[in-house]
């Protein structure tokens, strides 16, 4: 190697040394690269995302506060904009509406929105992709979502049909746009946006009012709040002001569905964040620890040296430090780029869902600054030991070699047993025993990787689980029917007389405010018939529920938050009817993973509400073969104002799945892999560094390479082989944490993890542990044998 | 593994034109040149010589551990310079014992483990009980090497040597990092393992004294063997000193 002849002979020698330890120094630096950049990338991503999210609301005016009406006169508009609080207020008309667009059987569920014939809104503004905004003169003109129109590859000038209020309407499209308020544009009770099946249209206020006998009123009041307003005093006042008007509640951001898919996926980010780049940091400054520990051993002679020569302790110190430095250096730059290159490629992906108008990956200095520093001082911490026996060491003592590693101490049950154990075994036991810190160390780093693993992919299992449990043991009904409004019991009767309907049963669904003590939750009661088949209530063993005569069940997540336990009292405010306020028992806790629940029997909600057997919609079982004919039924009847489709549902989250698996799996293996391989290789390199010599002779002895190395990498495999239950208990353990840390009101993650993932974690362990273990019994079969003959260590 | 001449079996070597270069070009170094010799079984014999005059390179060939670049050595009646790796080590394991300056012994086994380590894997060892009462160290058995002095480690590892009763003993200056009261009771071991297991025996050295007590001396030089000298009446180790 030539140097530049400014170079001290202290970095020459340092350079040399990296050189000499590159694979470690590699493997080292590949682990720390995988934290650092997983740390850039979810650090980037979510402050890309907060930040994306913060300047697309401000510059759309997104609203703050949005209150429901059921019909309002416009007047009102004025004495909202007086509250204390409000900045500005816009109402508008808000309805569902089934919408048939030419070459798609299944009617698709809309929503529709009124949006001013002049100018664009004040308030939840929309981006203009495509085409041009709605023209004044022509009442059938609509703006169309993004993702849904690209959907059904509709453009400006296509047109679809719409049913508005039990008319069949045909609208043009003149634009294509993007809204703050659908982000994530989600069907209510879905898990996965299918933005095939879920259709949001914009048309001109005076369009919709005709359409809906909403001349002259609103049924939604958007609002932006002043700065410093204080958003619960202004929900209540709306609430008291609109009460009279069939409000169901005023409702702020935290409850507005995309803004709480979005505000969970940054939650995830911050988990991921601050959960797993730690592991590969901790096992990092390790395997710097071993690496460093080793060297310092072999360079004792030099150091004392070195020292002779007057070289002090604080030089010597830095030398190793430098040395340490620049893996670290080499691995937080290496992560930094790989954590811009991820971020980028994740930006892209999140495009994919998350309709922002821009979305760049954007890295703060703070982030590189925070990685810079935590990698650094990993390094720090990972060779003080080392370093602080480079700086005790006297030259006098160091000079002389270390006397031989007395094993003496080690157990002398060993010797009892000494009939089944050959000697190999026994230099691999008593290595084991002498160094227990060491492979404890060493175990404990290859189970981390495989808890790295098992943790990270446990989130799949638990999703394909909650999929599975919602669509094939609550929720198995073919489709979901909801009522513009809710119609009488007797309706069913009709459905089930459409062709292809096997069972329908029915659902009543109402706004609600549950209080329990100062706990509060507004959402939705559900009221189902006690003998459904379909749509069911089940326990946590996932066995069905019978709905008790009197009482409510309250999935757990709603019990925890309400603070409730069997037996305790619910006051239950109704927003809709004559809004009765009533108390009811809890008589149950069920199980739901995705939202929160409360059910009571259909007939009890009914006699609360003082209605004679309504219904808001129904849940249909069909025959396949019929699905076209039951369609065009369904299209033509006025009263259905949404459809959601299980097998569309299914179809759609299982597409998610396979997108993002490949990616996913794909980078968990390769940080799993990493992390083993780089526990592995180090710890079999420094003991084949140590141990070398013995080796050798045993070679020379007569011992055949595969003996050999059987006492090497056999020990590697005991340990490996020891990590696995605690690897598998490690992964459980950190799946554990992440479902508290993603334990939000939208989902609680349910802690499953299947076999298949304990078991693809253990393949990837034992295969990078076999990996590191051939590149060094490469090693092993080169031994200098002559060398060692002569040579004293 | 039959060769072409026929190898006289009385002898343990028979070595022709043994010659051995390292590096290439400007950096050659002639370790060994054109060495022939014949060693005959059971033998005590001596290699005295300056470094680098080829003592170790030669031992090292004879020990299966290095190959030489010409000519052909004779073990018995196989010939040891056409083994290959997998044999060389059958080889080592099976007919040869080493004993090195510095001992070697695996510092995570005791003594008796250290020389079971061998007889695990040999033909007809005899125990290492036996082994270690040859070499006189029955009651240090249990002893790891960190708590046996420098001799009693290298009479360890002579009985390691000997325990699989080999047919060649190769000894590379056992003596040298010891003190002449300690290595004269390691030559000692080594003389009786010599006449009592009949193994034919190699010990180098830098210490012309302990040639008295050899059946042969061989003097190197410059890679070849200066003086081949046959000792009428080798005495005692007991009765060396230098």
């Amino acid at each position: 190697m030539a140097f530049p002849a400014w170079m001290s002979a202290l970095n020459r020698k340092l350079l040399r040394d990296l050189w000499h330890i590159r694979g470690q120094a590699v493997a080292i630096a590949l682990v720390m690269a995988c934290g650092v950049g997983m740390y850039v990338m979810s650090s980037g991503m979510l402050v890309s995302l907060d930040q994306t999210r913060q300047a697309y609301y401000e510059r759309y005016r997104f609203a703050d506060v949005v209150a429901p009406v059921k019909r309002a006169p416009q007047t009102l508009e004025a004495r909202i904009a007086n509250l204390p609080g409000v900045r500005q207020v816009e109402t508008r008309i808000r309805s569902g509406a089934l919408l048939d667009v030419d070459g798609v059987d299944a009617p698709i569920t809309g929503q529709l929105m009124s949006i001013p014939e002049f100018p664009q809104p004040h308030i939840n503004d929309l981006v203009l992709r495509q085409g041009r905004y709605i023209d004044a003169q022509r009442e059938d003109e609509v703006l169309v979502l993004e993702a849904f129109a690209q959907a059904h590859s509709l453009k400006p000038g296509d047109s679809l049909h719409a049913v508005l209020n039990g008319t069949r309407k045909r609208l043009h499209i003149a634009g294509v746009v993007l809204s703050p308020e659908f982000v994530y544009a989600i069907s209510p009770g879905d898990i996965v946006p299918d933005p095939g099946r879920f259709g949001v249209l914009w048309m001109g206020r005076e369009a919709l009012a005709h359409a809906f006998d909403l001349d002259g009123a609103f049924n939604e009041a958007l609002i932006q709040t002043m700065r410093h307003a204080n958003e619960q005093a202004l929900i209540d006042r709306l609430d008291a002001l609109l009460e009279p008007y069939g409000a169901p509640g005023a409702y702020g951001r935290d409850q507005q569905i995309s803004d709480q898919f979005l505000s969970n996926e940054i939650d995830q980010l911050r988990t991921m964040a601050h959960v797993l780049p730690p592991i590969f940091l901790l096992v990092a400054g390790f395997l710097l620890h071993v690496v460093l520990s080793r060297l310092i051993d072999t360079e004792r002679e030099q150091i004392g040296l070195l020292k002779a020569f007057g070289y002090g302790p604080m030089e010597l110190a830095r030398h190793y430090l430098r040395m340490t430095g620049v893996i670290a250096l080499a691995g937080t730059a290496l992560g930094m780029l790989m954590g811009l290159w991820l971020g980028h490629g994740m930006a892209t992906l999140y495009m994919a869902y998350f309709k922002f108008p821009f979305l760049s990956f954007h890295m703060p200095p703070s982030v590189l600054l925070i990685s810079l520093l935590v990698s650094i001082a990993v390094a720090a911490l990972g060779t003080l030991v080392a370093i602080r026996r480079v700086m005790k060491l006297q030259p006098a003592v160091a000079m002389v070699p270390p006397a031989p590693a007395d094993y003496s101490h080690t157990g002398q049950w060993l010797n009892r047993m000494a009939g089944w154990l050959d000697q190999p075994s026994r230099m691999i036991v008593r290595h084991l025993q002498r160094w227990p810190a060491r492979a404890a160390m060493t175990t404990l780093g290859i189970a981390m990787a495989m808890g790295l693993l098992i943790g990270s992919s446990f989130s799949l299992d638990a999703s394909r689980y909650m999929v599975d449990v919602s669509f094939n043991v609550i929720d198995r009904q073919d489709i979901t029917v909801s009522f513009v409004e809710p119609r009488s019991g007797r309706v069913l009767h009709d459905l089930r007389a459409l062709p292809g309907v096997i069972a329908a049963e029915p659902f009543r669904a109402a706004a609600v405010t549950l209080s329990h003590g100062r706990h509060q939750r507004r959402q939705a009661i559900l009221g189902l018939d006690p003998e459904a088949q379909l749509s069911r209530v089940v326990d946590s063993t996932l066995n069905p529920v019978m709905l008790p005569e009197h009482g409510i069940a309250v999935s757990d997540k709603l019990a925890e938050l309400l603070q409730v336990t069997l037996g305790d009292e619910l006051q239950i405010a109704v927003h809709e009817g004559r809004r009765p306020v009533i108390r009811l028992p809890v008589s149950r806790i069920v199980e739901s993973y995705i939202g929160t629940t409360a059910v009571l029997r259909l007939d009890q909600l009914n006699r609360l509400l003082g209605e004679d057997n309504a219904v808001s919609g129904a849940y249909l079982m069909i025959d396949q073969a019929h699905t076209q004919a039951l369609y065009d039924h369904l299209k033509n009847t006025p009263a259905v104002a949404g459809l959601a489709l299980q097998g569309a549902a299914q179809t759609a989250f299982n597409e998610l799945m396979q997108q993002s698996l490949g990616t996913f799996v794909f980078f968990n293996t390769l940080f799993a892999g990493l992390i083993a391989v780089g526990v592995v290789y180090n710890s079999a390199r420094v003991s084949l560094s140590e141990r070398g010599r013995e080796l050798a002779s045993l070679r020379v002895l007569g011992l055949t390479r595969a003996e050999v190395s059987f006492i090497l990498l056999g020990e590697l495999a005991l340990l490996t082989l020891l990590a696995l239950p605690l690897g598998a208990a490690l992964g459980y353990a950190l799946a554990w944490s992440m479902v508290q840390s993603l334990d939000t009101d939208l989902f609680r993650i349910p802690l499953i993890i299947y076999p298949s993932t304990y078991g693809y974690a253990v393949v990837v362990v034992v295969v990078a542990a076999l990996a590191s273990g051939l590149l060094v019994r490469r090693r092993i079969d080169r031994l200098d044998l002559i060398a060692v003959l002569k040579t004293r260590e | 593994m039959q060769s072409s001449a026929s190898p006289d079996t009385q002898l343990a070597f028979q070595i022709r034109g043994l010659s051995k270069v390292y590096g290439q070009g400007d950096t050659q170094v002639h370790a060994l040149r054109g060495v022939d010799l014949d060693i005959p079984r059971g033998e005590l014999v001596v290699l005295l010589g300056p470094s680098g005059s080829g003592k170790s390179t030669l031992l090292n060939i004879l020990g299966g551990l290095d190959e030489p670049s010409t000519g052909s050595v004779h073990f018995a009646d196989q010939e040891l310079t056409a083994f290959d790796d997998r044999h060389l080590t059958r080889y080592r394991r099976d007919h040869v014992g080493f004993v090195f300056q510095f001992y070697n012994l695996i510092p995570s086994l005791t003594a008796w483990e250290n020389v079971s380590l061998v007889t695990e894997i040999a033909r007809n060892p005899m125990t290492p009980d036996a082994a270690l009462e040859l070499v006189g160290l029955g009651s240090r058995k249990h002893h790891f090497p960190a708590q046996l002095s420098g001799g009693e480690q290298q009479r360890v590892a002579i009985a390691r040597a000997i325990a699989k009763q080999p047919t060649l003993l190769l000894c590379d200056e056992p003596t040298g990092a010891l003190d002449s009261n300690t290595g004269i009771v390691v030559l000692d071991a080594i003389a009786r393992a010599n006449r009592e297991l009949d193994t034919t025996t190699l010990v180098i050295t830098h210490n012309a004294g302990i040639a008295a007590m050899a059946d042969r001396v061989l003097q190197m030089a410059d890679g070849a063997i200066q003086d081949n000298r046959i000792n009428p009446s080798p005495c005692d180790a007991a009765s060396l000193s230098w």
